[in-house]
């Protein structure tokens, strides 16, 4: 194991032309599943170069190849202009290339300092130097600016921390090649600048950087270069400063696309009119909810969404935005509180007192965050699924009504453009687009009242984005209140009419669109910023 | 089907999973075959002519025949009980105590009834017992599971022990004819035998209770595929959270289950009690409950792959005796479990290739 004296200046910006990485024509199956195509990369010593394309493009699979966990079917993979294919994950790191995954894999029950010197720690005698690895990982920690401390257990930090700790980790075993999967997906806007600005000094001290991503502003924010992947190959290689994100967006999905980034320009939607009472449709009180794991973890939540609104919920995940759909939904007991739907008939429900089934039937719609979790039955039908939680209305005393069960699939599938339009397929057999697409057909095409709507477009590509964000809209249209909760704070901050955050289980904020904006938001998700300085703090 | 796909689509489709449901189980008994050629042969003795003797002695003749179908009844009723409750996400391992206790019900009501009634009144009757017998002894586990999340692998096999301990202190103590480890006899309302209908059945023990198995996997295939109860069954079996979030009360689906597994076991114990011997015998049901977990197994919890390989399990069972002049008949038990471990290797494997052969064809 090398460990990295430092970054040489000596390297640095000389030798950016030279060459770091170079892969061609990758292909890697598994099973029957092919990832990679014919993928084709090239990365300059010294630069940040982002590797995009729709969730399932195979760019993990790429990378996961580069990093040595995978030897390809076919195809070289060159580093510093040796051939290393097929490499193990031991050469790689031996030769520099460090890969920071999106599932963290450190070891809870160590320090930050442990985990970092894990398998190469500094020893006295038979004894781990303790003080020599916490030494190191401070002077490590600032060099780069990945701001950590060294004895902390790695249970108690947070999730940005813990990436702090995974890069570091990569660094400290000499990583001059550094892959990062996906790493903004749990950061808050401030800790996204924070890891730009790290990233951009490792550029400065010649190091390189490989960037997966499939948010087009921060390709735009942070790379040097640009590598589009569709279905398992490479088709584009961009300069940054020579492009643009509707160019970048055509390459990854081939044809034009409205992006979501287009609407934050676009005057702020519709009406941010508060809630007249008369209009309500759904209304939350005090709801409280505890889990196993965590007391509160819903602490006091108040909101009411009035016909025509989309209320949307920012936030880090993680702070109660789970607990509080299913609590609403019913999948989660609530320990405390009141919620009221008003259905078609103007009747009210009061939804913690009912069943899923009957929370459904009030007017109900709820599309989970997890379709391969809870949103769908991977191995049934298409069809099967378009009926999922409403099987009772597709009955005939104790049977299934089959006639009734295809006629549905025929008409959700046309209207939600489901694609193969074959109701036998299996929903596993599905892209993750159409995949959601059964799932929002199934609770948008019927009659209902109020939406849950939690990562809506998670892993689903820029065209089903757009279709999606646009019943939305269309549901908002037609008198629908939606509670939107989003990672993606680009997302919220397109459809919402009002925008709460959500932190440690409190609503921290509520405000109109127009009030709104990533700057203003940053800090209520952090939570340097607290309910008492928010200008319409939710009644509690 | 009025707004189906294009018929061409459906039929591929339907003939797809007709080739994966089928193809997988015949390549791996050819390979349980082959391993079987090698033992056989390792016992100096022609692999013919101990096949043909082993088909000779089950379905070459009407006794052994009859045998297989006597022993296939049982291992149906166990089968499903595996089976329905693995489609339930549930591992029954109580099979055993279940059969036993539906059996042991049957003889009570039978013992109580008093002498000379017909068959086709008291059936009703006997069947109602077995079912709550068995039902019981699996409504345990199914409780304790949806309730408290109690493992039902843990208590079913505890409650094995539990209730065979029981019914044989009940049996040993109150009721059991001195010298012997059963009842009295039964006096009224025994099954037909297959015998009364042909005599070439002699001296076999298969009855009507073949007629119930038969009706008792069309029910349970009905109650799976066709249902609104069993479309949420089976969600539940194959993704709770999914079931859950589809309006089914999967604690409700789970204890309902187990309730119907150990009922489809315990109406296993007619055969032998009221079918075959008119007394409850301590320990008829040894064995079978296991072998129901490898019927369910081979037959991919599917009432018609059950039936099916219940023929097969109770044909290598029969064959066994069969064979015993030229290789030991515990050969046999080898090659059960040859057959089983091929079904659990073979399987996924093949249907991979399958795919692989489909896509590579469609290109």
């Amino acid at each position: 194991m090398t460990v990295a004296s430092s970054m040489p200046a000596s390297t640095q910006r000389a030798g950016a032309a030279r060459v770091a990485v170079r892969m061609t024509d990758i292909r890697k199956a598994f099973g029957d599943c092919i990832a990679n195509a014919g993928a084709s990369l090239e990365v300059a010593t010294g630069e940040i170069h982002a590797l995009v394309g729709e969730n399932g493009a195979g760019k993990s699979t790429l990378m996961r190849t580069l990093a040595g966990l995978y030897a390809p079917n076919g195809g070289t993979v060159e580093v510093n202009g040796s051939d290393v294919t097929g490499w193990s994950t031991k050469e790689a790191i031996a030769a520099g290339v460090g890969m920071v995954h999106q599932h963290f894999m450190l070891v809870p029950t160590l320090t930050v300092a442990e985990n970092l010197t894990l398998g190469s720690e500094p020893v006295r005698g038979i004894q781990l130097d303790r003080a020599a690895a916490e030494a190191a990982t401070r002077e490590l920690s600032e060099r780069t600016g990945l701001r950590v401390e060294a004895a902390r257990k790695v249970s108690s930090l947070s999730v940005g921390e813990l990436q702090r700790v995974e890069i570091l980790k990569a660094l400290y075993r000499g990583a001059r090649v550094l892959i990062l999967d996906e790493p903004t997906a749990v950061l808050s806007p401030p800790e996204v600048q924070e890891l730009w600005t790290v990233l951009r000094r490792l550029r400065e001290d010649g190091g390189t950087i490989i960037l997966i991503t499939h948010k087009l502003d921060e390709v735009m924010a942070i790379s040097d270069t640009i590598t589009v992947m569709q279905l398992g190959r490479t088709v584009a290689r961009l300069r940054t400063a020579e492009t643009t994100p509707r160019e970048i967006a055509r390459a990854m999905v081939g044809r034009d696309v409205s992006l979501a980034l287009d609407a934050l320009s676009a005057p702020a939607p519709s009406s941010i009119a508060g809630t007249g009472g008369a209009h309500t449709l759904l209304s939350v009180r005090d709801l409280r909810v505890s889990t196993p794991m965590r007391e509160r973890a819903v602490d006091g939540v108040s909101f009411d969404i009035a016909a025509g609104e989309i209320l949307g919920i920012a936030g880090v995940e993680g702070n109660g935005q789970t607990e509080l759909i299913e609590a609403i939904a019913g999948l989660r007991p609530a320990g405390s509180g009141r919620v009221m739907l008003r259905g078609s008939d103007a009747g009210e429900h009061d939804l913690l007192s009912l069943d899923v089934r009957h929370r459904g039937d009030a007017g109900l719609s709820h599309i989970p965050e997890d379709r391969h979790h809870r949103g769908l039955v991977l191995d049934y039908t298409v069809a099967e699924n378009l009926i999922l939680g409403r099987q009772h209305h597709f009955s005939r005393g104790a049977a299934l009504d089959h006639d009734r069960i295809a006629a549905n699939a025929a008409e959700q599938i046309a209207a939600f453009d489901v694609r193969p339009r074959d109701p036998a397929t299996p929903a596993r057999a599905l892209s993750g687009g159409n995949q959601q697409k059964v799932v929002i057909a199934r609770e948008m095409g019927r009659d209902f009242q109020v939406l849950l709507a939690t990562q809506p477009t998670r892993g689903v590509d820029v065209g089903a984005i757009e279709f999606i964000h646009q019943r939305l809209r269309d549901a908002r249209a037609a008198g629908k209140a939606i509670l939107l909760v989003s990672a993606d704070l680009a997302e919220i901050l397109a459809l919402s009419d009002r925008i709460a955050v959500m932190y440690r289980g409190r609503l921290v904020t509520i405000l109109p669109r127009s009030e709104a904006s990533a700057e203003k938001l940053g800090p209520y998700m952090t939570g340097a910023e607290s309910a008492g300085g928010g200008p319409t703090a939710p009644a509690t | 089907m009025s707004a189906a796909p294009t018929p061409a689509s459906q039929r591929h489709s339907r003939r797809t999973k007709l080739e994966e449901a089928i193809l997988p189980p015949v390549v791996a008994l050819l390979l349980a075959v082959v391993v079987g050629d090698l033992l056989i042969l390792a016992f100096g003795q022609a692999p013919g002519a101990v096949y043909r003797l082993l088909l000779e002695g089950t379905w070459g003749n009407w006794y052994g025949l009859g045998q297989v179908l006597y022993k296939a009844t049982t291992l149906t009723f166990t089968g499903l009980a595996v089976g329905y409750a693995m489609r339930a996400g549930l591992f029954n391992i109580g099979a055993e105590g279940q059969l036993a206790a539906g059996g042991f019900a049957a003889a009570l009501v039978g013992l109580a009834l008093p002498a000379g009634l017909p068959w086709i009144a008291v059936l009703p009757v006997y069947v109602v017992a077995a079912i709550l017998g068995g039902g019981l002894v699996g409504f345990v586990p199914g409780i304790l599971r949806a309730k408290f999340g109690a493992h039902e692998v843990i208590t079913t096999i505890m409650l094995n022990y539990i209730v065979l301990a029981l019914l044989a202190y009940v049996v040993s103590a109150h009721l059991h004819v001195p010298e012997t480890l059963h009842t009295e006899a039964i006096a009224s309302g025994l099954l037909p035998r297959l015998v009364d209908i042909s005599s070439v059945f002699r001296g076999s023990a298969a009855n009507a209770t073949i007629v119930l198995a038969a009706a008792a996997a069309a029910l349970a295939w009905w109650i799976l595929f066709r249902t609104r109860r069993g479309y949420e069954l089976r969600a539940t079996g194959l993704q709770p959270e999914a079931a859950e979030y589809g309006a089914v009360h999967v604690g409700r689906v789970w204890w309902q289950a187990m309730l119907v597994s150990g009922a489809l076991a315990g109406l296993g114990g007619l055969n032998y009690v009221i079918g075959y011997k008119g007394y409850y015998e301590e320990g008829f049901a040894a064995g079978s409950g296991f072998l129901g977990i490898a019927v369910a197994l081979v037959g991919r919890n599917h009432p018609a792959g059950i039936v099916v390989a219940a023929l097969l399990f109770a044909t290598l069972s029969q064959g066994g005796l069969a064979v015993n002049a030229l290789v030991p008949k515990q050969m046999v038990d080898v090659l059960q479990a040859v057959v089983i471990l091929a079904i659990a290797t073979a399987v996924p494997e093949v249907r991979r290739l399958l795919r692989v052969a489909r896509r590579t064809g469609d290109r």
